[in-house]
């Protein structure tokens, strides 16, 4: 049961595999440059295990000491998790002694996976979405810490590597498009991102624009209960 | 900042990212079934969620030298392959190559 999981939920991860190896050691070079010991890349990817929510620290290692605008910025960068959390209550369900660390490990890339992913019957949801965030995980540590440690080594010209996160969301973004008959969820949130980025600036449009994206969802299911019950 | 305060910096960072990634569960624990309206918001939120993340991803292109001329021929080149080829590994490894070509060589 547990190699069917694995072997399942192997393919899956493999595009995962060379974006977070790829995003992991520039986030690693990056920290390494600034003049941290390959332990602190290698321990934040472990125990943060937030890709941006990581790059923003290496800031905030290197500015003036401030736990409380540290917490609240944190709370801001991640939000988009509450997300993610509402929409695996279910799937997360009878999981058992997997559930803390699936929840732990519950980063964009596993999420959309764990979330999106129909499986044939036979095979086992709770260690298949296991498997998948534990490596995504490892790819993630030994990707910043491969990063840390070989940054003096290797010399290429990196610029633009970070576009394969950009990519990686565009092909799910288009996988998730064919997949559904109703394209209205991923045009309200692809629409109230780009209104609130406009309004309020790429620093502070995250948190808008979630609030416009629920509003969104909240008006049309009232219109749509109404519509129901007149018919 | 001394060595302490970089510790306890990443400890709040710890604290505050688990704390979204595990609230939902602890409001809606196993057996209390969440009001339809918080399942309903579970069922569409996904979709809407990728779309965001695609933004989040650019919110920085446009304000660059660029106008997001080198991301929006990769997004194209990305989509166009996706659905030709659709190769997963292959659409973002091609996009992430071609957009770097193009920082590189081209925009620069």
């Amino acid at each position: 049961m547990k190699m069917k999981a694995f072997k399942v939920a192997v393919p899956y991860t493999l595009p995962i595999c060379v974006g977070f190896l790829f995003l992991g050691m520039s986030y690693g070079f990056l920290m390494r440059s600034k003049g941290f010991s390959f332990v602190y890349p290698m321990l934040m990817s472990m125990f943060i295990f937030a890709g941006s929510m990581e790059f923003v620290t290496v800031n905030l290692l290197l500015s003036a000491f401030n736990p409380v605008y540290t917490f609240f910025l944190t709370l801001m960068v991640n939000a988009r998790h509450l997300f993610y959390g509402i929409s695996m209550l279910e799937k997360y369900k009878n999981t058992g002694w997997k559930k803390p660390y699936l929840i732990y490990g519950m980063c964009d890339e596993s999420f959309s996976i764990n979330c999106t992913v129909t499986l044939p019957p036979d095979v086992d949801r709770g260690w298949f979405m296991l498997f998948v965030t534990l490596l995504n995980q490892i790819y993630w540590v030994t990707g910043s810490t491969l990063g840390a440690l070989l940054g003096y080594v290797i010399h290429f010209d990196t610029t633009g590597i970070e576009f394969v996160m950009t990519a990686l969301f565009v092909v799910m973004f288009i996988n998730q498009w064919e997949e559904a008959e109703d394209h209205r969820s991923a045009l309200t949130g692809l629409g109230c991102s780009v209104v609130c980025l406009i309004l309020f600036g790429s620093q502070n449009f995250i948190l808008p624009a979630m609030a416009l994206i629920i509003l969104c969802f909240t008006l049309t299911r009232k219109k749509k209960t109404k519509e129901e019950a007149v018919s | 900042m001394t060595t302490a305060q970089s510790i306890l910096t990443i400890l709040i960072v710890i604290l505050g990212t688990m704390i979204t990634r595990f609230l939902p569960f602890l409001i809606f624990p196993e057996g209390k079934t969440p009001p339809p309206y918080i399942t309903y918001l579970g069922t569409v939120l996904p979709y809407a969620v990728i779309g965001l993340l695609v933004v989040y991803c650019l919110k920085d292109s446009f304000g660059s030298g660029h106008y997001a001329i080198p991301e929006a021929i990769a997004i194209l080149f990305i989509i166009v392959l996706h659905k030709w080829k659709k190769n997963t590994l292959l659409s973002i490894g091609a996009g992430t190559v071609l957009y770097m070509f193009l920082v590189q060589s081209v925009f620069h």
